[in-house]
């Protein structure tokens, strides 16, 4: 005698329960089957090919109307079920009631809609069905705009389609890069250039904050402000499991329906599989974990012993052009070790996540036909110690005799491509070497491999040091630091040359070889970073130092010490006062005059930061930047205003230099003075910029230094005009932030470029530095402003609090 | 083990840190560029320098205050400096940072 099922939902879950039903025990059940599409099911991750035109629905059509009829199925398509009575067991549609003796729940997820305001509006949609996909298809006539929200899987492979349809495609995304949870930031800087250059725009860290329109969608507004407009706005941030059902029923549901191994939900007549249901606390959201779900489902259909285990899954996006596999465990687990490998020619990278000697993680980009494999090792927990020096190159290169990391280069064949920008094949490399080019330098004469952009300079010194063997010295400049083998100089120049525009692009395009860079590092390339693409690049504040990045010094007790501006070392009783105030509010220890001509506030706690500083703004008063690498202060003595030898008002040139000056960042910390006459008041020959004011006018000297190293200032100029004097100094400080390596005061700089070029560039050459004047009024146009003003906000006030305060916990 | 929800994911920078205070002192808790979470003692064994203000790269993290290195997964210090810090799990799940109830105990009074 069959039973009666009912199965809710024609998915590729239930898809797959009923094939083992019928195939292992036919005619046990008779079964009922609701789905809230109008259709049976299809292959539901084909859709993005559809959408994108490469197949049509006919192809992706898994179970057609003979399949249900060979089985006898009754079909409720476009009947959704509306409620389930567990008491008499029987699932009710608008249609009316249908008794069970067994229950299926298999209702997939629903997508996650951000209740902005403006969601509702037609030209709104989402990405889950085929009539999500067809009015997708509706919209995309070529030429009109298409705003996708959300970067994840779903959200490129809909931006991709709908780019391929002709439309402008703008993805906003609320993280750093897409695809964050599969992808570390350099695969996903690495996605994100091959969609650019697909012509779909990839806006991140944007928050959506309304979709505008009257009658229908027309455009979306971000939080920072953009506007991009849309014909067609798809929301794909995101599923959660279809669990309304579940719930009217009074089912066991956490996040999804919860299921024992068995698939059995709290109702022992009722199961659950797919996207529904949660196991173990865990969510399931691609296909091959829920395909094993269905075989147990059968199973115990049938009462059959069997229990389902969730196993590794792995990801790749169908986008065609863009390759990329990512597989196992990114998250949370101690004691793991990376190993990276990037080949910034073939836009290649590959990262590998090891615990205890075993492959638990693999992100591949570019390269990926070694995924499977590291898949298996993966799933299979191998031990790979013996393989771990080659294993990031793949099967190919294990079990070898010779297990030699070097082996990859020495692989090469002699036409593979070393030098992209020349053109420049291993072979000809290895030609040269033999004809007597033992150092780099002279197999950039002969053969020009390396020359241009030079991010291929490590390459050409592998294949050098397989060809030479231990007759090789490596060249000796000084790499930056031990996570890449370019200088400081080098990596500046690629940076411009290549327009490399984030931390990611630098580390892939370069050649990085370490994951993320290291405390040296980081900051550097977030300073020239800045300092060469003002408007395009956004400060990192987690490659900064915790002064930088907290505003204020620390001090070895872990409070901060807060300095307010005074320009030029003036202040006014109000300000006196509101530093009193701030520093009896705020229980400061110790109030301190400076070295610098203005009050050092010392001892105060973190969380006060803010406060302290709204206080400050209240009674006018800015960030003094006592903690950046960045202008600090401008001394100044009285000068003409009240001294009787004074020449100039050189307190005023000082607070309009620090006025004109103030929050750009630099290489390192610049300080200036001004002196009124040649007796010198303001210490400005020893500054990094000093000006001495004399009765013709201006005298202006640089690279002085009076810290570690004291040194005299050297003449650059003399002028007559005030604001000729601004203009030199604010040339000179570009061409500092222009040229110099991170953590060289300009004393040093100076020593290296030679005190005769920077003359010709600020001074003589009036061309360069007009231009070197406008590229920092640019950078400035982005950076004078108070960071302490930004942080102060209320909004942004509990980040610089504790997280959590579990004493308290403790106590209840 | 006992979890605690101690805050969501999103409360901490990627490649930051914040500090959750505790009956065995502060604790720093650090998010990774891919989003792993780990859990250590917020003091350097060198001179007592708030690890949460450090830079994090990779897995480890680098002293505020003299730049001694350390590996979040071990706690221990790296290169030529000895010593480490106490470590304790930490996992993230459905972007909510769970941490180790043990922390709530109180110290034994000595
Ligand atoms: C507060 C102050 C001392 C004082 O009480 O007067 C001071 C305090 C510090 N100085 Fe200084 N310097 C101070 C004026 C100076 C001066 C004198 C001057 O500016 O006229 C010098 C010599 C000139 C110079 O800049 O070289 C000076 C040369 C240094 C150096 C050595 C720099 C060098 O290139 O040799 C450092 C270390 C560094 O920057 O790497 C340093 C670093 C520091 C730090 C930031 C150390 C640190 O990293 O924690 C101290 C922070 C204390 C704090 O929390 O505020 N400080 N420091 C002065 C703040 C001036 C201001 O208003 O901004
Ligand atoms: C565009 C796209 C691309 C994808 N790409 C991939 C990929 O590359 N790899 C991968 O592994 N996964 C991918 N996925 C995810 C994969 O499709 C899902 O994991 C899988 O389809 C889930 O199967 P399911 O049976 O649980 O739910 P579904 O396949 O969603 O089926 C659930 C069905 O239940 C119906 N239903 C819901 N409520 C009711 C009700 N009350 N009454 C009746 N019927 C109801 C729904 O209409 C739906 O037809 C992709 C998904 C999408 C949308
Ligand atoms: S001289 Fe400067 S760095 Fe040295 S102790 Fe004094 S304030 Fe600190
Ligand atoms: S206190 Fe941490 S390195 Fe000194």
């Amino acid at each position: 005698m069959s039973q009666r099922l009912v199965v809710i939902g024609a998915g590729m879950a239930s898809g797959r329960v009923l094939e083992h039903l019928f195939e292992d025990a036919p005619g046990a059940f008779e079964v009922t089957l609701f789905n809230g599409e109008a259709r049976g099911n299809y292959n539901r991750i084909m859709l993005s090919p559809v959408l994108s035109g490469e197949k049509s629905y006919a192809q992706i059509v898994t179970h057609d109307d003979a399949w249900y009829a060979a089985h006898n199925v009754d079909c409720r398509f476009g009947e959704p079920v509306v409620k389930i009575d567990r008491e008499r067991r029987i699932v009710y549609s608008n249609a009316g009631g249908v008794p069970y003796d067994k229950l299926l729940i298999a209702t997939g997820s629903a997508p996650f809609i951000i209740p902005v305001p403006g969601h509702k509006l037609p030209g709104v949609v989402t990405y889950r069905d085929l009539d999500d996909t067809n009015a997708m298809i509706a919209a995309a006539r070529p030429g009109a705009r298409a705003v996708v929200i959300g970067g994840g899987l779903l959200g490129l492979e809909a931006a991709a389609g709908l780019a391929l349809r002709g439309m402008e495609v703008v993805v906003i995304h609320l993280m750093g890069h897409p695809m964050e949870r599969q992808l570390d930031p350099a695969a996903g800087y690495l996605l994100q250039k091959a969609l650019e250059a697909k012509g779909i725009t990839i806006h991140c860290k944007g928050a959506t904050k309304a979709i505008l329109g009257t009658d229908r969608a027309e455009a979306v507004l971000l939080e920072d402000g953009t506007v991009y407009g849309a014909d067609i706005v798809v929301m794909a941030v995101g599923i959660r499991p279809e669990t309304r059902l579940a719930n009217d029923a009074h089912l066991e549901v956490g996040r999804g329906i919860v299921v024992t191994d068995q698939m059995v939900t709290s109702d022992p007549d009722i199961l659950a599989v797919g996207e529904c249901v949660e196991h173990d606390k865990q969510l399931f959201g691609l296909v091959a974990p829920l395909y094993d779900q269905a075989r147990v489902v059968a199973a115990t259909l049938l009462a059959n012993p069997a229990a389902f285990r969730p196993v590794q899954t792995a990801t790749k996006l169908k986008v065609t052009g863009c390759d990329l596999f990512s597989a196992g465990d990114f998250a949370d687990a101690p004691d793991r070790e990376d190993i990276v490998f990037r080949d910034p020619a073939r836009g290649v990278y590959k990262r590998l996540v090891l615990k205890d000697n075993r492959l638990i993680g693999a992100v591949l980009y570019g390269d990926t036909a070694d995924g499977q494999w590291f898949f298996g090792l993966i799933k299979d927990a191998t031990d790979i110690t013996d393989m771990r020096e080659t294993l990031i190159f793949g099967p190919a290169y294990q079990g070898g005799a010779s297990v030699n990391p070097m082996a990859a280069v020495a692989a090469l064949p002699p036409e593979a491509e070393i030098c992209g920008c020349n053109g420049v094949c291993k072979g000809k490399i290895v030609t040269a070497i033999s004809s007597g080019a033992v150092t780099l330098d002279a197999v950039r004469a002969l053969t020009k491999a390396s020359s241009s952009c030079g991010s291929c300079t490590g390459l050409v010194e592998q294949v050098m040091a397989v060809t030479l063997g231990d007759a090789f010295a490596k060249s000796a400049a000084q790499p930056m630091c031990k996570c890449c083998d370019h200088t400081h100089e080098d990596v500046r120049r690629l940076i411009r040359s290549k327009a490399l525009k984030s931390i990611p692009a630098v580390m892939q395009e370069l050649g990085w070889k370490t994951a993320g860079g290291c405390h040296s590092c980081r900051p550097a390339l977030n300073y020239y970073l800045l300092a060469d693409w003002p408007l395009e690049y956004r400060d990192d504040r987690q490659s900064r130092f915790v002064n930088e990045r907290n505003h204020a010094n620390i001090q070895k007790d872990g409070t901060y010490s807060v300095v307010p501006r005074m320009w030029g070392g003036l202040t006014t009783p109000n300000e006196l006062r509101a530093i009193a105030d701030a520093a009896d509010k705020y229980n400061v220890p110790m109030v301190k005059v400076t070295g610098g001509q203005r009050i050092d506030l010392l001892g105060v706690r973190k969380e006060d930061l803010p406060a302290m500083w709204a206080d400050l703004n209240e009674a006018g008063m800015v960030s003094g930047h006592a903690y950046s690498k960045g202008l600090r202060t401008v001394k100044t003595c009285v000068g003409t205003e009240f001294c009787r030898f004074g020449t100039q008002d050189s307190t005023g040139l000082g607070v309009k230099l620090e006025k004109h000056l103030w929050g750009s960042w630099t290489p390192h910390k610049v300080k200036m003075g001004v002196s009124g006459c040649p007796r010198n008041c303001a210490e400005a020959t020893c500054k990094d910029v000093g000006v001495i004011c004399v009765d013709s006018g201006y005298q202006i000297s640089v690279a002085g230094a009076a810290g570690m190293e004291v040194k005299e200032t050297e003449f650059l100029a003399a002028t007559a005009s005030e604001a000729e004097c601004i203009a030199i100094i604010t040339a000179f400080v570009q061409l500092y932030r222009e040229s110099a390596r991170y953590l060289d005061r300009p004393w040093k700089w100076v020593a290296k470029v030679g005190l005769d070029w920077v003359k010709t560039q600020v001074v003589d050459d009036l061309a360069t530095r007009a231009a070197l004047v406008e590229r920092f009024e640019v950078s400035q146009s982005v950076y004078r402003k108070d960071p302490w003003a930004e942080h102060a906000k209320p909004s942004e006030r509990p980040n610089w609090g504790m997280l959590a305060d579990l004493t308290l916990e403790a106590a209840e | 083990m006992n979890w605690l929800d101690i805050g969501a994911l999103a409360d901490i920078p990627a490649q930051g840190a914040r500090v959750v205070k505790t009956a065995h002192g502060c604790v720093a808790v650090f998010r990774t560029a891919d989003d792993r979470v780990f859990a250590m003692d917020d003091r350097c064994p060198h001179k007592g320098g708030p690890l949460s203000e450090g830079i994090v790269h990779g897995t480890q993290v680098t002293c505020p205050l003299h730049n001694w290195v350390f590996d979040l997964t071990t706690g221990l210090a790296q290169g030529a400096d000895a010593g480490g810090v106490a470590t304790h799990p930490a996992r993230v799940e459905g972007g909510r940072i769970l941490l180790d109830a043990a922390l709530l105990a109180r110290r034994a009074a000595a």
